[in-house]
């Protein structure tokens, strides 16, 4: 049994444009002292996904229009069906959370010694001082120079890293088992990012915690993440160890992702590959297949399967599983070809797919396949002059 | 006079803190920018980076004449425009454009996509042969937008979206010049490549200059033929951009390459079994770094350090560097770095 246990967790807000379905059927598991790392554009539901797990959405809210069902089992207590109160005596003490952006995170009228300590002081019966101890000894091992002074100062007294690290502390004051980091880094310089970082995968093998690591960059989740969870529309589209997703993706959504991000450890593409389309509203998810209308690929897939079929997670190797209706030998014969590697050959062919529309995808999949034929043309060509 | 579209000397900008109410008195200067030199040939693309506080985007403001310089020269197009006032400047503001980097606020909310975009029309008080509107709709469909589109607000776009609007607004006066600050920073990943893709065909259509600033090097590696490192109000190191990224100079450069995580997972950089067995998805040719880290922060632009100002943080500081500020020097052809110690070439 692992320690925290997602099933089929649906996050439901009722708003007057309709019901956004935010996290529409997510399933995971993470263990102690593994990292998953979520990624997604905005507005794929990683964050609400991650406050749903620490219950800061809940059905019982009264008047937000929220409806969470499914399970969330963290050592097999179910925080979805819990009181309350239960889930407030778990939050910040078995499971705790650093937020994206320490400077609206922090308040900006009290001392972060006097933040830190006011966790530890809730979930466990100690004095002030104490609880001031406690804060000195975090501030000094998350890196803050001199903590005994700064631990009088105010927020704005911190640079961005230092809020970060002082955001960290407080979310390990009381030895958290789960420690969610929603973009953690995405407010900080890459200087600072490498330091942050550093510093969480450092505390997580002193701390021995689980850890999940909600962003948008990719190259974030391959530095720090053992597992890899790509959410589409608030579903699952792609999940596995971070070799399967980085070496041989499956879901067209995650090679979208891949191929639209300009990277610095290979060679430059003359062109950038990108997703076509904006991510969908969660209101009007479209059918079958949530990524269907931006995917390129639903003419090899055969039929109208991707636009009325939803895919389920199939197993595609062990502990990868993806939710795409292509077949697995599909699957590989077309991520071989858009692989950095063999990317650049193949740039200007997708580039053709990407532009036109879905319609015209067809003939474009039709011409490359041509052209893949043509380096044998070429040979009788040789031989007939 | 060389055939460069722009060229910038000396540059400084020192923003006043003052004290007191009515005997109002400067206390100290921030020195935002602190003596900058660059030059741009026309159709070329100049990418300067560095981390926030750096100065880069009052450098760009700067070139942009939307905030005048402390000192230094701007040359543009032959004509110095480093202290032009606001009515002597109106005609070449057709020359440069600007590009901002949130496309939430620099769309006025309360006006459609065609006011916004015909609004640089009827300032300037171009002629159009077919109307404001004809022309309006002919840049939105440059920009990839659809023309019909003309009536509507800005809310009724997405982000991508809002940037191409910004784009066309940008592009009505058909400039030579466009300085782009931060022109993807906030967008998905996904839309990002989309408008770098645009912008790239822009700059072939129309044979735009830009000067792009970004904190993010892959993005700049991705459009810029030249590329500026600035560290504290500096340039701390300027080449071309297949140079600098194969063989910085500079240790910040250095760090700030190393620093940017790359997608790769980490089972396959340390050639675990996940990696040897990656088959298609090999990732080569790669260029593999040591990995540094620098501790502590960017100093304080109110209070730099003297010498040079990376010494801090420089894991190769020696004495002289705390004393005797490094010059910008030519280390191999068009390549240049600010370092008593740089980096050998690679």
């Amino acid at each position: 049994m692992a320690m925290l246990e997602v099933r089929d967790l649906h996050v439901q807000f009722r708003t007057d444009d309709g019901l956004v379905k935010a996290v529409d059927g997510l399933s995971f598991d993470l263990e102690r002292g593994r990292t998953l790392g979520i990624v997604g554009e905005s507005g794929s539901g990683k964050s609400v996904t991650s406050l749903a797990i620490m219950g800061l959405h809940r059905s019982s809210d009264k008047g937000s229009g929220t409806e969470v069902t499914g399970q969330i089992r963290l050592d097999d207590e179910d925080l979805v069906s819990s009181s309350a109160e239960r889930v407030r005596q778990l939050r910040g003490s078995k499971m705790a959370m650093i937020f994206q952006d320490p400077l609206s995170a922090l308040h900006p009228y009290y001392s972060v010694g006097a933040q830190i300590s006011e966790a530890y002081r809730v979930h466990n019966k100690v004095s002030k001082q104490v609880a001031r101890k406690r804060a000195i000894d975090l501030l000094g091992r998350v890196g803050i120079p001199q903590p005994t002074v700064r631990v009088d100062d105010y927020p704005h007294q911190f640079s961005g890293g230092m809020r970060q690290r002082a955001m960290i502390a407080m979310a390990l004051s009381c030895d958290p088992e789960l420690l969610i980091a929603d973009e953690p880094t995405t407010a900080l310089d890459v200087t600072v990012q490498a330091q942050i970082l550093d510093l969480i995968v450092d505390l997580q093998a002193e701390f021995g915690s689980a850890v999940i690591i909600i962003t948008h960059d990719l190259g974030v989740v391959a530095e720090v993440a053992d597992d890899v969870l790509v959410m589409y529309a608030g579903r699952v589209a792609e999940h596995g160890s971070g070799g399967d997703v980085f070496l041989q993706p499956g879901h067209p959504y995650t090679w979208g992702l891949l191929g639209s991000m300009p990277r610095l450890d290979v060679a430059r593409l003359e062109r950038l590959r990108p997703i076509r389309g904006t991510p969908p509203s969660l209101i009007h998810v479209p059918s079958g297949c949530p990524f269907h209308p931006r995917c390129n690929y639903p003419p090899q897939v055969g039929g109208d399967r991707c636009s009325t079929e939803i895919p389920v997670l199939m197993e595609t190797g062990p502990g990868h599983r993806v939710a795409c209706h292509l077949m697995l030998a599909k699957q590989q014969e077309i991520w071989a070809k858009l692989a950095p590697g063999a990317a650049a050959a193949e740039a200007a062919a997708a580039e053709e797919t990407a532009a036109t529309e879905e319609t015209a995808a067809a003939e474009a999949a039709a011409e490359e396949t041509a052209a893949s034929a043509q380096p044998g043309e070429d040979v009788t060509e040789v031989e007939a002059t | 006079m060389s055939d460069d579209l722009l060229t910038v000397t000396g540059l400084t900008r020192y923003f006043p803190v003052t004290r007191g109410v009515i005997f109002r008195r400067t206390v100290a200067q921030v020195r935002a920018v602190d003596g900058v030199d660059f030059s741009l040939p026309a159709g070329h693309t100049l990418g300067i980076v560095g981390e926030s506080g750096c100065g880069k985007t009052t450098t760009g403001r700067m070139v942009a004449r939307l905030d005048e310089p402390t000192s230094g020269n701007i040359v543009f197009d032959g004509t110095d425009i480093t202290h032009l006032r606001a009515g002597q400047m109106r005609p070449l503001r057709r020359e440069i454009g600007m590009i901002f980097q949130d496309p939430y606020s620099s769309l006025n909310p309360r006006h459609t996509v065609g006011t916004i975009i015909g609004a640089p029309l009827r300032v300037q008080h171009v002629q159009t042969e077919q109307g404001v509107k004809r022309a309006v709709q002919e840049l939105l469909e440059l920009v990839g937008l659809n023309p019909e589109h003309y009536n509507r607000y800005p809310h009724e776009f997405s982000g991508g979206q809002r940037q191409r609007i910004g784009v066309a607004r940008t592009l009505a006066l058909r400039p030579k010049l466009i300085v782009a600050d931060e022109p993807v920073s906030a967008l998905d990943v996904s839309i990002q490549a989309q408008v770098i893709n645009l912008l790239d065909d822009l700059q072939e259509e129309l044979g735009l200059s830009y000067v792009i600033i970004a904190h993010d090097l892959a993005v700049v590696r991705h459009i810029a033929d030249q590329v500026a490192v600035m560290y504290l109000g500096k340039i701390v190191e300027v080449a071309s951009r297949d140079d600098i990224y194969a063989s910085p100079r500079h240790p910040y450069t250095v760090a700030l390459l190393s620093a940017v995580p790359v997608p790769e997972p980490a089972a396959a950089r340390t050639g675990s079994a996940a990696g040897e067995a990656a088959g298609p998805g090999t990732l080569s040719p790669r260029i593999r770094r040591e990995r540094i880290r620098l501790t502590g922060d960017v100093p304080s632009p109110l209070n730099p350090p003297p010498g040079c100002r990376f010494h801090t943080r420089c894991w190769k500081a020696q004495d002289i560097c705390q004393t005797i500020e490094p010059p910008l020097d030519e280390l191999a052809p068009g390549h240049r770095a600010a370092c008593h110690f740089p980096e050998p070439p690679r």
